[in-house]
């Protein structure tokens, strides 16, 4: 090696080692600054879009004109929004004096005669967009709970026995495309024939949009718990033979497990498959809720109503996303499997 | 011959395909006395795992059959301990809860929660790995896993340790280091050890025996080989061992000359 070249590899070992130095000095600040910036990208992107997204909307808006009026644009929106829960305000605040009102004439009755019958009355105001809020939530969960304990199950022996699974695939795939809207008639009428009960614990409305999300979002989660526990590594299986595991510890430590991540990436498509459903079962059938709320927007038809619909449009998809949220970290805190990216 | 401890005796097996029954093994017969450390040997998919599987009941034979202690072998069981190529720990246990598992299966009313627990702890110990109890598979190396793994084997006490190609998945060093380890283990416990290998070192270095079979289809036993080398064995001193490199000679001689490495068509 010339004395030359290894001047230059010397010069150079030494350049890099300054720049190490200089690297570490300024790791502290380097990252804080990067990180800094990395924050405020994330931030900007975002905000951007939606801004630009506001700003199309608006001119779009200002150039149609429908037969209930301008169709409104973000700011019309907002104040609708605003105005809307003004009237939930409102309507607590009547119920509470409802009640308040009651109390004192029940009061005042009792204390003229103690032998006097009191009647406590309900108030039954119409619901506000809130209480639909609500009611839509409550409807969603409860459907998806239903059709979790039906799927899974279901899932899993499809998973384990594949003549299980060749029996019932044909009735799986035949059921998985069917609408909401085909559904719901027929479970309007048997919900109507069968939960026939003078006290019931449920309303009929309540069944209703409940059954039909379970039919329409437990087959996502029936598709991917069958291919979570069919695609178990077959060493684990010949671990649970040679152990001679019985049939439940194995299905409970072995296979259940094993599976638990795609059954809940099924689970999450199911949630948002049923929050859909909800929507357009509770429009068509009448069953309180945001569907119900859009509906009657649209058949009120005052000026405020498209506003008020595209409040319920946002709301829908605000909840549905963080449905999909609250999913997402359960699906990240049951997920052994660290190398899969869940997003 | 009828009363060594593990009679591995006359086994044929035929798997169904589409076009006809294939012929894996052909009258495969191997007597194996307690306490003795023996290897099979030969190409890929000459039916090493075929035999293994038999014997840990995961398979069942066409013809002949397998006893061990006068026992006839016709399901798994923990008696057969089974160590696999890739490990086989449930991913979503930490290493002491994957040895716990195979340790409550077995010793269920037979010993206290604290003798359990000694008795996992003593098992990560002997294989090193008593530093990661509570680390799940995924946070340590092939290397660690497959100590684990043996770990788990080991605390089901079994009459056979099976062992599919333990190392063959491991990087050379870290394969040396493991086979150092199972000689140590081996020379405290003294099990009876079926290990499969393609490594002729590693045969020749833990061996009493080496099972040498020919190419498949209908793969059988080949030739035996004692390995009479003195134990305890240690890797450095034997390489410049006459006896240790006539043995590795004969297992190469049996492999490279008298059964041609077939052509990759069955893996």
């Amino acid at each position: 090696m010339s004395a030359r070249a290894e001047t230059m590899i010397n010069n150079l070992r030494s350049d890099k080692l300054s720049k190490l130095v200089k690297s570490v000095k300024s790791l502290k600040d380097v990252n804080w600054k990067e990180k800094t910036w990395s924050g405020l990208r994330q931030l900007f992107l975002p905000v951007t879009a939606i801004c630009v997204f506001l700003a199309l909307w608006a001119i779009v808006a200002s150039q149609i004109q429908t037969s209930l009026g301008q169709l409104p644009g973000p700011t019309q929106v907002w104040n609708q929004s605003l105005t809307l829960l003004d009237e939930h305000n409102e309507e607590r605040a009547k119920e509470a004096a409802f009640y308040e009102r009651q109390e004192k004439r029940n009061a005042k009755k009792l204390a003229a005669n103690p032998d006097a019958k009191v009647k406590i009355r309900t108030y039954t105001g119409k619901p506000t967009f809130i209480d639909q809020i609500g009611t839509s939530i409550i409807t969603v969960v409860t459907g998806f709970i239903l059709a979790s304990i039906i799927a899974i199950p279901i899932g899993i022996f499809c998973g384990l026995s594949n003549s299980i699974y060749q029996a019932l695939n044909p009735l799986i795939q035949t059921f998985k495309p069917v609408s909401p809207l085909a559904w719901l008639p027929i479970v309007t009428m048997i919900v109507s024939a069968v939960y026939v009960s003078d006290d019931p614990a449920f309303s009929k409305s309540f069944l209703n949009s409940a059954i039909t999300v379970m039919l329409c979002c437990m087959w996502p989660t029936i598709i991917n718990t069958t291919v979570g526990v069919n695609s178990i590594d077959s060493d684990l299986i010949n671990v649970g033979r040679v152990l001679r595991l019985n049939w439940y510890t194995k299905i409970l430590k072995i296979v259940l497990p094993s599976s638990v991540p795609m059954m809940f990436a099924g689970l999450r498509v199911s949630l948002g498959i049923g929050w859909m459903v909800l929507i357009a079962a509770e429009m068509l059938a009448q069953n309180p809720g945001l569907g119900k709320f859009v509906w009657d927007e649209f058949q009120n038809g005052s000026s405020n109503s498209l506003a008020r619909i595209m409040v319920a449009v946002f709301a829908i998809g605000l909840i549905g996303f963080l449905l999909d949220r609250f999913m997402l970290v359960l699906q990240r805190s049951v997920s052994w499997d660290r190398t899969a990216t869940i997003r | 011959m009828l009363n060594s401890f593990l009679n591995i005796s006359q086994i044929s097996m035929e798997f169904p395909t589409p076009t006809g029954s294939f012929k894996a093994l052909d009258n495969v017969d191997i007597q194996i006395d307690e306490g003795e450390f023996v290897s099979l040997i030969g190409h890929s998919g000459c039916g090493k795992s075929t035999v293994l599987n038999v014997v840990a009941g995961l398979y069942e034979a066409t013809e002949g059959g397998v006893l061990l202690a006068e026992k006839e072998v016709n399901e798994p069981g923990p008696d057969r301990a089974v160590v696999f190529q890739n490990h086989s720990l449930l991913p979503w246990l930490t290493t002491y809860e994957n040895v716990e598992l195979a340790v409550k299966q077995i010793f269920k009313g037979k010993k206290t929660k604290a003798e359990m627990h000694d008795w996992i702890e003593h098992n990560l110990k002997l294989v090193h790995m008593d530093h990661a109890m509570d680390k799940k598979p995924s946070e340590i190396s092939g290397g660690m896993k497959q100590r684990v793994g043996i770990a788990r084997a080991l605390a089901m006490e079994p009459k056979v340790l099976l062992m599919d190609e333990p190392f063959g998945a491991l990087d050379a060093l870290t394969r040396a280091h493991m086979q150092d380890t199972l000689i140590e283990i081996q020379a405290r416990l003294n099990n009876t050890v079926i290990m499969i290998t393609h490594d002729v070192d590693e045969a020749v270095l833990l061996s009493d025996r080496i099972v040498m079979m020919t190419n498949g289809p209908a793969a059988t036993v080949g030739q035996i080989l004692d390995i009479d080398l003195p134990r305890p064995r240690e890797r450095v001193s034997l390489a410049d061992d006459p006896q240790y490199n006539h043995l590795r000679a004969e297992v190469l001689k049996f492999l490279y000359e008298r059964q041609h490495r077939p052509e990759d068509k069955v893996a």
